[in-house]
């Protein structure tokens, strides 16, 4: 009798797998490039026209955040030949000599980037030797016209009594400290203690007027009207708009993370020409138009902000924030093993509370 | 006869090698992280750490929801079991895919549905003041999280349950009726003992998974509540301190520990009639 | 009378409390609006792009695949297992039945690093391989943990009835003791399939480049909001079992003995 339930089960994935077989086409190339970025983070369509123009076969992997591509990468299960880590990851990857020099000679696109984006980047990557910008962006807060009558320029806001239970933190130590510290005035890369304790007061303090600590769900639950204010990323906020018009984005005016996606080439890279014929491919103008239509985040490459053919993007404030308009704005870097223990038992004291 | 039954012992082997391999060579691993610190001295500092104060109160929190979910689980799977094997024969294979069905859908999925089902202006609270009733603030909240785990878990207890109680021969039931036992005098003295096998396999993998979860707390508790799965993951993934994840990770096995001396306990009864 | 309609609203409200997500699922399938928290009208947009999205169909192949390799494979390893494990002293089913439960009690990353670092330094080659090995290893604990209750529960008469009457012993264990622990079996079997195909942290670490599977899939498009692609393809994969339950039940039943 019971062997029904193992024909049904083998039956229906029988006819999900006639259902659907004969979608994945595997195709021979002289070389590959083995790439790995994050979820969502790519417009498949570049991926097919790079393969089209130069024969190479691109594998693609995902990863979902820094941290659990750190471990794949240092471990060395695959081979990747070129990845998009974060800032203080490349600057980690760095430190543990985990990639190798980009020659800029043999990436002519590269140039495309502009100059205060690898100003910035050199917080991380001293000299430009290593990473090429692919997105950036900041952190700000997001606010509902409708739900928030106080004027909302500064971090402050979220210690606001006024919004208990409606209030978003991001569910991440670096970005939580971040507002803490920026809020009294002080760096985000900071390794004082009393600073950090500080911050780990008010962040106490402000843990009975917080709704839920969050990372993606900030989206769905401001344009939902499920709280008022959260803090988030500023390539969501485009999108979020869109879909609930009553949204704002502000940068808070004592100053946020600026946080710069990069492309790294590993040093135990196979293929390193490819990766180059990659990552220049991923520069041309009309390239990274493509994926910044298609993923919302700012791209910092000017030639495909020229090519922008709609006005109010190409002005917003929002992709394309004028830099210099802010005080203090900061970048992050890797603290050291203990830097991070340091900050992750402070995150502990405050999460367990 | 002796020849079978070391025959018998031999069907063991491929499992035996499969664990030594694929599980005990890993966990000698996490031993050897556990034990050691950054450097690669040996150290007991990362399994004493779980007396410090956030990760105690951490693992008291997964214990203490944890437990309440997998009693919430018994007291719902238990008459379930009992009504499914009640109803008719051939339509068992249906009930039980009936039960298992919903977790085909990825877990994320169907813990973000049930995001939208609870929110402050969820699905169910929309219902509730379209009926003017007031509305429920579950969201963020342990209840949240308990619900979470009945949810995911449930299937888990339900089957082993059942599982054993249809083994329970009819007759045994018909001839404590004929010698007029009532439905209570029966459930007690005869389906409850007889099931025990089933309720303890339930209650291992209930207890277990809930209580080393992490997502459920993040998504359906807002993160506001710290359980002992969070730091062990929070330990690999964003602070990389192998070591201490690993340490914590080892304090948990005592609970397998406790679990195998509650199996060895329950399986005296068992002892007397296997093959 | 009572009693049997108590049953029934007993049953019916559990059926609504584990199928009120997945309806919530796919309702969201047919949401013009790609977040999930407003709606937006209705469409079928999106199952029109998820028969164009190569990579989530190629995704689907591999879940489906794996998870039925892994759990008839840990079916049959952990079925045997569990026969052998009852023939052992009760210290030894203490000791065996104590590791079983390792896999299940390790946090899933602790698992799926340490499996990781294994195939590294034996040199597997990372791909459909390594996390067909990884999820058998899950899986098996759940069928010993299914087939062990029905196996304590066991008559052993009527086995060695049989072989009284002169079965072999392989044959008695064909025709008596296998069939009585079918239903055990099968909701290992079920089980295997069910986690297997719902894993993500032991398949992100085992997996190699560019070999997804769903759970891979979906996790890594967190970062940008869930697609409602996917949305669709579960609804899909949700009916398709739904139906085919539907028809085998009503089919009339031929030789079912049991």
């Amino acid at each position: 009798m019971k062997k029904r339930i193992c024909a049904i089960t083998a039956a229906a994935s029988c006819m999900l797998l006639a259902l659907f077989s004969g979608c994945a086409g595997k195709k021979e190339a002289a070389g590959e490039v083995v790439v790995y970025n994050w979820g969502e983070y790519i417009d498949p369509d570049t991926i097919d026209l790079f393969e089209k123009e130069t024969g190479i076969k691109v594998v693609y992997d995902e990863f979902e955040t820094n941290e659990t591509m750190y471990p794949k990468v240092e471990a060395g299960a695959t081979v990747y030949d070129v990845i998009c880590p974060s800032d203080y990851m490349i600057n980690k990857m760095i430190k543990n000599g985990l990639l190798q020099e980009i020659d800029r000679e043999k990436i002519p696109n590269s140039k495309n980037i502009g100059q205060q984006y690898y100003d910035n980047a050199t917080e991380f990557d001293p000299g430009n030797r290593y990473a090429i910008p692919y997105c950036w962006g900041t952190v700000g807060i997001l606010y509902n016209k409708t739900m928030v009558d106080d004027p909302v320029d500064s971090w402050d806001i979220l210690w606001n009594e006024k919004y208990a239970d409606s209030i978003l933190m991001q569910d991440s130590v670096r970005d939580a400290f971040m507002v803490a510290l920026k809020r009294n005035g002080h760096s985000m890369n900071t390794l004082d203690l009393d600073e950090l304790t500080e911050a780990k007061n008010d962040l106490l303090a402000q843990k009975p007027l917080v709704q839920a600590y969050v990372v993606d769900q900030v989206r769905d639950k401001m344009i939902g009207n499920e709280a008022s204010i959260g803090v988030i990323y500023s390539g969501e906020a485009i999108y979020t708009q869109r879909e609930n018009p009553d949204l704002e984005y502000v940068i808070p005016k004592e100053g946020t993370n600026v946080w710069i996606d990069c492309w790294v080439i590993p040093k135990n890279a196979k293929n390193v020409e490819n990766a180059e014929k990659f990552i220049d491919f991923m520069c041309r103008g009309d390239i990274a138009l493509k994926n910044f239509e298609y993923i919302t985040y700012s791209t910092p490459n000017e030639a495909a902000r020229e090519l922008l053919d709609d006005e109010e993007i190409k002005n917003s404030e929002i992709a394309f924030p004028d830099l210099s308009k802010y005080q203090d704005l900061e970048t992050y870097v890797y603290l050291g093993d203990d830097g991070d223990e340091l900050y992750n038992e402070l995150w502990k004291e405050i999460k367990s509370r | 006869m002796r020849r079978t039954k070391a025959l018998k012992k031999m069907l063991g082997l491929p499992y035996y090698l499969w664990s030594l391999f694929f599980i005990l060579i890993p966990l000698g691993m996490v031993f050897y992280y556990g034990l050691t610190d950054r450097s690669g001295s040996l150290t007991f500092e990362n399994i004493a750490a779980i007396v410090q104060a956030e990760h105690a109160k951490a693992l008291f929190y997964a214990l203490f929801l944890a437990l309440i979910a997998t009693a919430i689980c018994l007291l719902l799977a238990y008459p379930l079991a009992l009504i499914l094997n009640t109803m008719r024969i051939s339509t068992h294979s249906f009930t039980i895919l009936i039960f298992i069905l919903p977790m085909w859908m990825n877990f994320l999925l169907r813990t973000i549905a049930w995001q939208t089902l609870l929110e402050k202006t969820g699905v169910i609270n929309g219902i509730l003041s379209f009926l003017h009733l007031p509305p429920i603030h579950v969201i963020n909240t342990p209840h949240a999280i308990i619900l979470g785990m009945v949810y995911n878990f449930l299937p888990f207890m339900v089957l082993p349950i059942y599982n054993s109680i249809s083994k329970i021969d009819r007759s045994i039931v018909n001839a404590a009726e004929d010698l007029g036992a009532n439905g209570p005098q029966i459930l007690l003295r005869i389906y409850l003992p007889l099931s025990v096998p089933g309720i303890i396999s339930g209650i291992t993998m209930v207890f277990i998974p809930a209580l080393t979860t992490f997502v459920i707390s993040k998504l359906l508790g807002g993160s506001k509540i710290l359980l002992i799965g969070n730091v062990i993951e929070e330990e690999f993934t964003l602070t990389s301190n192998w070591n201490l994840g690993s340490g914590l990770s080892i304090v948990l096995m005592l609970f397998i520990i406790f679990n195998m001396i509650l199996s060895a306990i329950f399986d005296k009864e068992g002892e007397s009639n296997y093959l | 009378m009572i009693k049997t309609t108590l049953k029934k609203i007993y049953l019916i409200l559990i059926l609504i409390f584990l199928y009120a997500p997945i309806l919530t699922l796919i309702v969201l399938s047919f949401n013009k609006s790609k977040t999930r928290a407003k709606w937006g009208g209705f469409t079928l947009d999106w199952y029109a792009r998820l028969f164009r999205n190569e990579a989530l169909m190629g995704a689907l192949w591999n879940t489906l695949l794996i998870a039925l390799a892994a759990s008839v494979i840990s079916t049959l390893i952990g079925t045997v297992a569990a026969i052998a494990i009852m023939h052992l002293s009760r210290k030894g089913r203490t000791v065996v039945l104590g590791i079983t439960n390792i896999p299940m009690l390790n946090a899933e990353i602790v698992t799926g690093i340490s499996l990781m670092l294994l195939f590294i330094s034996f040199g597997f080659r990372f791909g459909l391989g390594t996390i067909l090995l990884a999820h058998i290893t899950f899986c098996i604990p759940y069928v010993i943990l299914s087939v062990m209750p029905r196996l304590r529960s066991l008559n052993p008469y009527t086995y060695e009835a049989a072989l009284d009457l002169g079965a072999s012993p392989l044959y008695g264990y064909v025709k008596i003791v296998i069939p009585e622990l079918m239903p055990g079996i099968a909701s290992g079997f079920l089980m295997a399939f069910t986690m297997s195909i719902d894993d993500f942290i032991i398949t992100h670490f085992t997996k190699g480049a560019g070999v997804d599977t769903l759970s891979t899939k979906i996790y890594t498009e967190v970062k940008k909001g869930i697609k409602p692609e996917v949305y669709a393809l579960s609804t899909i994969i949700f009916v398709t079992v739904l139906v085919l339950l539907l028809l085998i039940n009503k089919a009339p039943e031929k030789g079912e003995k049991k």
